[in-house]
């Protein structure tokens, strides 16, 4: 815990400046500012994230594991495998990111970083904003990359892969965003993981329902810009409305 | 303009016997409204050509998935109220809503499948609108347990306000994204809904349903808030004036 707290302090040490009140300063330099703080909280969570690696296998080992449950279950057939690829790969990626939304704000809650935050007087939508890329980098991306070696253990050819990743890597966003609300809703829940699930995938049905499909299309060697747009627009919307929702359910959980 | 009538909607005592007083005025119209749709629904209404007497389901089913939207949508705005003014009475509504949504969700799911065994010869079909229905049940249940999970009630009250203003976002896309999909996958059983425009006699008992099911709505909320309030307020000094132990 010593090098977390350490790390609180480094970050906000670099951020409150003696004498200089965020508040004072005028618009342009607030916005560098919030900016920089936002900058400051990514590398932080990248770093302690490192320093416990075994914590960043653990969505991977899970989507790994979910997907040798379906040849067991169904039948080891690569023809009907490759029928449910798909539906496989992102019901794998959907869970193995909801596993790892319990981590997203659960240290920094019980160490006090995210009251730290709140009392920065930085934009907390901004660090929510850092926190939630963070943990899209950590969960979202490996998961991205890791798809198309699932995809490929179930009988999908290889030029449907660099589809598959595409899909996976833009959909993972959204599904960082949606969680980030759900993550926050919860703080301060004890034994939070059934109704983290229950907010959470509803929200992302959109998310499933157009990344499964662009996934489809991508095996049968079709176009799937479409699905893949509309993936990319619910990225964009979950950028610009869920940080806000984030820090509002922040706020309220240290009320 | 005057805005004293709605800053009296910020105070429990007012707001309680506001809806002590209106409780009959709702509850009344809407009995009346349901007793007469259900007998010009179920006797006078000729059947259906196609459907027979099947069809008939629709006179619960159909306001059923009105008010299940309806009411997320008021619980919504009433939760968003209660987070822009700080008002206590509108997170008590928006509680009150929860679980009269999910019933009416409920309702309208179970009477879809009991019309769906002969219509479609099974009772669940991955149709959009049942799709949809199921994923605002899990909304509605979300809510409610977001807010039983979190013990400290204003924290409740807030927490579970901002979900139901993020829900509310998500329930268009969701709803598009389900029709969406079952375009690619629609099965060629499925039988086309879409009617040709209704004759008076099936349609007239539909809308007094509907209006029935509304008016009900504003009853079931009036008590539930009513419960609500006292519960809230059980500390206060006003309650023994208007309660007798």
């Amino acid at each position: 815990m010593n090098q977390r707290d350490g790390h609180v302090a480094e970050t906000l040490g670099a951020l409150d400046a003696p004498g200089a009140q965020p508040r004072d300063l005028p618009a342009p330099a607030r916005r560098a500012d919030a900016i920089e703080a936002a900058r400051l909280a990514l590398l932080r969570d990248l770093q302690l994230a490192f320093r416990k690696p075994g914590q960043l296998v653990q969505p991977l080992a899970f989507f790994a594991i979910v997907t040798l449950l379906f040849p067991l279950a169904i039948s080891p057939e690569l023809a009907r495998l490759r029928e449910l690829a798909p539906g496989v790969v992102w019901v794998g990626a959907l869970l193995g990111s909801l596993l790892a939304l319990e981590f997203l704000f659960r240290d920094d809650a019980q160490d006090g970083t995210l009251e730290q935050y709140a009392l920065s007087g930085q934009s907390l939508t901004g660090l929510m904003f850092a926190k939630t890329l963070a943990h899209w980098l950590l969960t979202g991306l490996p998961l991205a990359l890791m798809a198309p070696f699932v995809a490929l253990s179930l009988g999908v050819s290889a030029a449907a892969l660099p589809g598959i990743l595409l899909a996976v890597a833009v959909g993972s966003v959204a599904l960082s965003l949606i969680g980030s609300i759900g993550a926050a809703l919860t703080l301060g829940i004890k034994r939070s993981g059934a109704l983290l699930s229950l907010l959470t995938l509803p929200l992302s049905l959109p998310v499933l329902i157009f990344g499964a499909r662009a996934t489809q299309l991508a095996i049968h060697g079709t176009s799937f810009l479409g699905p893949l747009e509309l993936l990319a627009a619910l990225a964009v919307l979950g950028v610009t409305l869920a940080p806000l929702a984030a820090a509002a359910a922040v706020r309220i959980s240290l009320e | 303009m005057d805005w004293t009538w709605f800053h009296r909607l910020a105070s429990p005592p007012h707001v309680y016997a506001l809806a002590v007083r209106l409780t009959p005025w709702f509850a009344w119209p809407a009995a009346l409204c349901i007793a007469a749709g259900l007998w010009s629904g179920l006797v006078l209404a000729p059947p259906d050509y196609q459907q027979g007497d099947g069809f008939r389901i629709l006179y619960v089913h159909a306001p059923s998935a009105w008010m299940s939207l309806m009411v997320y949508v008021t619980m919504a705005t009433a939760a968003a109220v209660g987070l822009i003014w700080r008002m206590k009475v509108a997170h008590a509504v928006a509680a009150s809503c929860a679980p009269i949504g999910a019933s009416f969700t409920f309702a309208a799911l179970v009477t879809g499948a009991l019309w769906g065994q002969p219509m479609w010869g099974t009772y669940w079909q991955w149709d959009p609108r049942l799709t949809s229905e199921l994923v605002l049940l899990f909304l509605y249940l979300g809510y409610m347990g977001l807010r039983a999970g979190i013990e400290d009630p204003q924290r409740a009250d807030r927490a579970s306000a901002v979900l139901a203003v993020v829900g509310v976002v998500n329930v268009p896309i969701i709803h598009y994204s389900v029709t969406w999909w079952n375009s690619l996958h629609q099965a060629p059983s499925v039988m086309r809904l879409a009617k040709p425009a209704m004759p008076f006699a099936m349609l007239a008992p539909l809308l007094l349903m509907l209006l029935g099911f509304t008016l009900l709505f504003a009853a079931l909320l009036l008590t539930r808030l009513r419960a609500e309030v006292l519960a809230r307020e059980r500390a206060a000094s006003w309650i023994r004036e208007v309660v007798s132990v």
